[in-house]
């Protein structure tokens, strides 16, 4: 163990930075393919069908398949876009995707980058993927394209607020933004987890619970609004834009933004989930913890609000585009407002 | 003040169907499948059900009334008069079958489905089956042919038509001329001409 750590401290700092992004990425790839199968299948079910069941048991292989397809059609490239910004724009917000997933902390002994403004970077860099969903909107030369682009923008702008106000909510009980300390702070057991109030004496915690349960409960509806998916799908709108930004996108630049809007899923429920519900520490306290137990029970929790994004895709309708701003402004942020005066009076007495 | 109370009223409702929402689906996600899984499982065909038309071209008697029940026109049948010296055999009615069917074609890909062709059909012989998969890579293959006819067998049936028209046209030919060359000499009492006096004839 010596001589690995003396190792690891003698490599190049860049090459340290390549072998800490690769577990991402291995891992987003992966949870793309079962994201796909789960998304189908409860999709089917919740209709009462049974989706894919010939390319292996129940179809599982199914996600292979459609990515190798992705990935083997032709690229095509409309002759009136914006070549350049036409074919960066996937990237972009595959990357402002990516780049949020260095400061998850998977387990107590893996994170990208340990930073003391983890989640303000997470906050800050996910706006880049509004940069690249309206550079895919406007270069299309679409006007559907450019609507979904320009309500993407509306929409991620605005929901911003509630999802950064519901941040400060957690970093004020925990003290800290780096999600690695967050999460340490709520280790050992399910009472401690932020969305019970915390390790606090109990009077504390009592008189924290409806605020943070609040506020829990507003983050994950900003997430969902976040990451563009059903009651708040307007950017894609696949029945009144056909798809919206990603229109004139096929083969490998599809796939991105696809892989991209997953990646997303699962950032949002991790990112609710390190904050308020204990990350990658144990519900039992010190039964099942431990650094490979951390990367069990990150993801089974993170995976639980994936599943439930999707059972909520499937349950609602479209909003309006006036109720999706008026869900946002008049609910939304000044309930999270009313949430930071109670904790802040809570954790001064 | 009501604007408030219906704020909050709004918010408390919209969570609520929300709830009711989402019990509805997860009760669905686990209620068993409607699907049929086709290929592999098949769904029981009504008993009367319509589907792919069958001839019985043994029993077929070249009547050609299903052709004009047809809406669609999809059946195409051709016959040659047999000659009274064959006998065709008879058909589960016990009625004789006076023609030959070379041709019984049915353009399955026109075909309604109506069932319009079944009630006229005398010998009950045009009948709807169950089979309704019968997709083929061409058109042209979804056009029955139900005649058992071969080429030859026409030819010889037309030949023989064609023989034994010429030989009752030459019977009748014979026959004119025996009576044109027997009636001569009678021909004068046997028709009286008619009394001038009638005005505007009949005939």
């Amino acid at each position: 163990m010596e001589w690995l750590i003396e190792f690891w401290n003698s490599v190049p700092p860049l090459v340290q930075g390549v072998v800490l992004a690769i577990p991402p990425l291995v891992f987003i790839i992966l949870y793309a393919l079962v994201v796909l199968y789960m998304e189908m299948k409860v999709a089917a079910h919740i209709q009462d069908r049974v989706a894919y069941m010939r390319t292996g048991w129940h179809g599982v292989l199914q996600p292979i398949a459609d990515m190798v397809k992705l990935l083997l059609k032709e690229d095509i490239i409309p002759s009136a876009v914006d070549k350049v910004f036409f074919r960066v724009a996937p990237y972009v917000v595959f990357a402002g995707t990516y780049a949020a997933f260095a400061v998850l902390p998977f387990s107590s002994a893996y994170i990208g980058a340990d930073l003391n403004l983890g989640v303000f970077f997470l906050v800050a860099i996910s706006s880049l993927v509004v940069v690249g969903i309206l550079m895919a909107g406007w270069a299309s030369n679409n006007k559907w394209a450019l609507l979904g682009g320009v309500r993407s923008a509306a929409q991620m702008i605005s929901y911003e607020i509630p999802t950064a106000l519901a941040i400060v909510v957690a970093a004020m009980i925990t003290g800290s933004l780096n999600l690695q300390e967050v999460t340490k702070f709520q280790d050992g057991g399910i009472l401690n987890w932020v969305v019970f109030g915390g390790p606090l004496p109990l009077m504390q915690k009592l008189l924290l619970l409806p605020f943070t349960l609040v506020t829990f409960f507003i983050l994950f509806v900003a997430g969902i609004a976040e990451v563009n998916r059903t009651p708040f799908d307007l950017p894609e709108a696949e029945s009144e834009l056909v798809q919206g930004f990603n229109t004139e996108y096929s083969g490998m630049r599809f796939a991105m933004f696809y892989l991209a809007e997953y990646a997303n899923l699962f950032l949002v429920s991790a990112v609710a989930v390190t904050l308020f519900l204990g990350g990658w520490s144990s519900p039992f306290g010190e039964f099942m913890s431990g650094p490979i137990w951390g990367v069990f029970w990150f993801v089974v929790k993170a995976m639980v609000f994936v599943f439930m994004q999707i059972w909520i895709r499937w349950t609602l309708p479209r909003l309006r585009v006036d109720q999706l701003m008026y869900v946002s402004w008049k609910v939304l942020t000044p309930w999270l407002f009313a949430c930071i005066l109670g904790v802040g009076f809570v954790l001064v007495i | 003040m009501t604007a408030v109370v219906t704020y909050f009223s709004d918010i408390f409702r919209a969570l609520g169907t929300v709830v009711i929402g989402m019990r509805i689906t997860i009760k669905h996600l686990f209620t068993r499948s409607a699907t049929v899984q086709y290929p592999t499982v098949k769904m029981k065909i009504p008993e009367r059900a319509r589907n792919r038309l069958y001839v019985n071209i043994d029993d077929c008697i070249g009547c050609d009334q299903c052709a004009m029940a047809c809406p669609v026109d999809c059946i195409t049948i051709e016959t040659i008069k047999s000659t009274p010296d064959v006998d065709l055999g008879l058909t589960s009615k016990n009625t004789k079958k006076r023609l030959y069917v070379p041709r019984f074609d049915i353009d399955i890909a026109k075909c309604c489905y109506c069932g319009l062709c079944v009630p006229p059909c005398p010998t009950e012989c045009i009948v709807m089956t169950d089979v309704y998969e019968f997709s083929e890579y061409d058109r042209h293959e979804l056009i029955y042919k139900f005649s058992n006819m071969t080429p030859e067998e026409i030819v010889s049936a037309k030949d023989r038509l064609k023989k034994y028209d010429e030989e009752q046209a030459a019977k009748k030919a014979a026959a004119a001329a025996a009576a044109k060359a027997a009636t001569p000499p009678p021909a004068p009492p046997t028709t009286p001409p008619p009394p001038p006096a009638q005005p505007g004839g009949t005939t």
